[in-house]
């Protein structure tokens, strides 16, 4: 009985060094989120005023650098580059989800160059899509260049993902499917990817995030024109580059501000959406 | 019996035979997917080492890497690479000493003293950190850290540009966070919790039984979220080009500027020729093998945390 009592005094009463790690820990965790709120609030109040209509003019010129053609190309860039990963990427995660067995060598050897792919920084990818894409394979400077070197950079991602969603499906699913009397195509096809369809839809969102966000890759594989580009064969830069150009030359600030509360919107919407659609998964 | 069913009666053979084909036709397709992976490792090294071997045999190996002048203007031109590695180095280990005990002690909040009922708002919160994009960091960094820099240095009495290594230290630590905080408070969380009960049990208060008992059973997950985070700040690109000053040569002190070997190369792969370009892509190539080294670090540290 005394020590049950003894126990609790002790525990109510916090040495110096446990005071000195609740502080500490406390404001690290008000720092991360401190530098997040000052930073959207930041960049939201500087840059909401200078969003001007005409900075979503069709047509960039030196006066006005409006940033529509750049939003256009990098929708454009989107679209291909998904077209590219998504079918790759989710057909990988079946073949190491519902082929391959376990202990597999070449399974391992795929977790291993996904993984190496992920921790590629994006110059690199740059470099590499220049190297091949641009050059070795002569499709220039251009929307398909830097699509094709995109949907490398994002595949190992929407794997990931598309992974851990079909291992998420319960086994008694195929063994149903079987049991009636269905292939394995047509279970996997039917059955497995409805079922696994929100938590593929949450890296696709992901990845989404990925190529609006990226400008190193993009620069010597998709160009740095400013026009809107008509077809996959014409370069065209994007919104991030757009922002890094208008940041860089110290010309424009008002408008890179600007710049900046668009791709902050964007960011946060599709953190928001991929949030909601884990959510809607955590909930079946 | 209407003609549709005759007819698959009739090619019931040919149909299983069918079905067989697909099966087979569909298992090499996925396989085909899963192997796009393999393939774009190889093509990646194979083009990077084939561009950039060259130029470092050309240059001399030791002279491309151990160099300490980088004029590809100059006549005749040099190409030591040598303060880029520097540059690379003191910025990425700035990042850690700041990212660091942020980023642990953000994710021991996150895993062992964070309120359930903001836990969820906080975790989107640390996942929007990591979506912001680099460009949208290095423009903050430049019209706000920069000036800061700037204003401090000036207050103390220290010469400074404002773009300086220590600007982009803090830059390139607040970048890193969500990373260690991620794979740190996984780690975290996958420790048993008889550690953290056990420790109670023999009178330790929670902070205690958290420190000294919870987080170094954690030691090799954080450890990997720590190498993760090398590696995000050593390729971090843009956001580093707006805030570290890009002087090409060695870095003198913390508050003036330095050139990373992912600015050298996005900074003059525009106008580059000839063995000037070759040079470039071998910087790219140096990168790659530290980001290969960082990345083999990573998953032995993470394979040693699962067992």
């Amino acid at each position: 009985m005394n020590d049950v009592k003894e126990a609790k005094r002790s525990k109510g009463k916090r040495g110096l060094l446990s005071w000195v790690l609740f502080i500490l820990v406390i404001a690290a965790a008000f720092i991360t989120f401190a530098v997040l709120i000052f930073l959207i609030a930041y960049i939201l109040i500087q840059g909401v005023p200078h969003l001007r209509p005409s900075l979503f003019a069709f047509k960039y010129t030196s006066d006005n650098v409006s940033m529509m053609p750049a939003i256009i190309n990098t929708l454009f860039i989107t679209l291909v580059s998904l077209l590219m990963a998504v079918p790759l990427g989710i057909g990988a995660a079946i073949y190491l989800v519902e082929y391959a067995k376990r202990g597999n060598k070449l399974v391992n050897l795929v977790r291993i160059t996904a993984e190496t792919l992920s921790g590629i920084p994006s110059i690199v990818y740059g470099l590499f899509g220049m190297l091949f894409f641009v050059i070795n394979l002569k499709l220039g400077l251009s929307v398909l260049s830097g699509s094709l070197t995109l949907a490398i950079m994002i595949l190992p991602l929407i794997m990931r993902t598309t992974e851990e969603a079909l291992k998420a499906v319960p086994d008694s699913f195929r063994e149903g499917s079987f049991g009636l009397g269905a292939g394995r195509v047509r279970t996997i096809f039917r059955i497995v990817l409805p079922s696994a369809v929100p938590g593929i839809l949450a890296g696709v969102i992901l990845a989404i995030g990925r190529i609006v966000g990226e400008t190193a890759a993009l620069m010597y594989t998709a160009g740095t024109v400013t026009k809107i580009a008509g077809n996959l064969s014409a370069p065209g830069r994007t919104l991030a580059y757009h922002m890094y150009n208008l940041s860089g030359e110290g010309l424009h600030t008002n408008e890179a501000y600007a710049t900046a509360v668009v791709l902050l919107v964007v960011v946060v919407l599709i953190n928001f959406l991929s949030g909601m659609v884990a959510k809607a998964l955590a909930k079946n | 019996m209407n003609k549709d069913e005759t007819a698959a009666l009739g090619g019931f053979r040919s149909s299983r035979a069918w079905r067989k084909t697909k099966e087979n036709l569909a298992y090499v397709l996925f396989l085909a997917a899963a192997l796009t992976c393999i393939l774009a490792v190889l093509l990646i090294c194979i083009f990077l080492f084939i561009n950039g071997i060259p130029a470092m045999n050309k240059i001399g190996f030791f002279s491309f890497l151990g160099g300490t002048k980088w004029a590809p203007n100059n006549v005749p031109a040099s190409y030591g690479i040598f303060p880029m590695i520097l540059g690379s180095i003191y910025i990425t280990a700035g990042a850690i000493v700041i990212g660091v005990p942020i980023g642990i002690l953000t994710a021991v909040f996150m895993a062992r003293f964070c309120p359930r009922k903001i836990y969820f708002p906080l975790k989107s919160a640390v996942d929007l950190l990591a979506g912001i994009p680099s460009v949208v960091y290095g423009f903050f960094g430049l019209v706000v850290l920069v000036p800061l820099v700037m204003d401090g240095c000036k207050f103390f009495g220290i010469k400074s540009p404002g773009t300086s290594i220590f600007t982009a230290s803090i830059l390139l630590g607040i970048m890193i966070l969500p990373t260690i905080i991620g794979v740190s408070e996984a780690a975290i969380r996958a420790v048993p919790e008889s550690y953290y009960e056990g420790a109670l049990a023999l009178g330790a208060t929670h902070e205690r039984s958290v420190f000294f008992s919870v987080v170094p059973a954690a030691k090799s997950g954080i450890m990997a979220g720590v190498v993760l985070g090398v590696g995000r700040a050593i390729g971090e690109t843009m956001a580093v080009i707006l805030v570290a000053g890009n002087q090409p040569r060695i870095p003198t002190d913390l508050f003036h500027g330095a050139r990373t070997l992912t600015a050298n190369i996005v900074m003059e792969m525009g106008y580059a020729s000839d063995l000037h370009r070759e040079a470039l892509i071998a910087t790219g190539v140096v990168l790659f093998v530290f980001i290969l080294i960082i990345n083999l670090l990573f998953s032995l540290l993470k394979r040693r945390g699962e067992e």
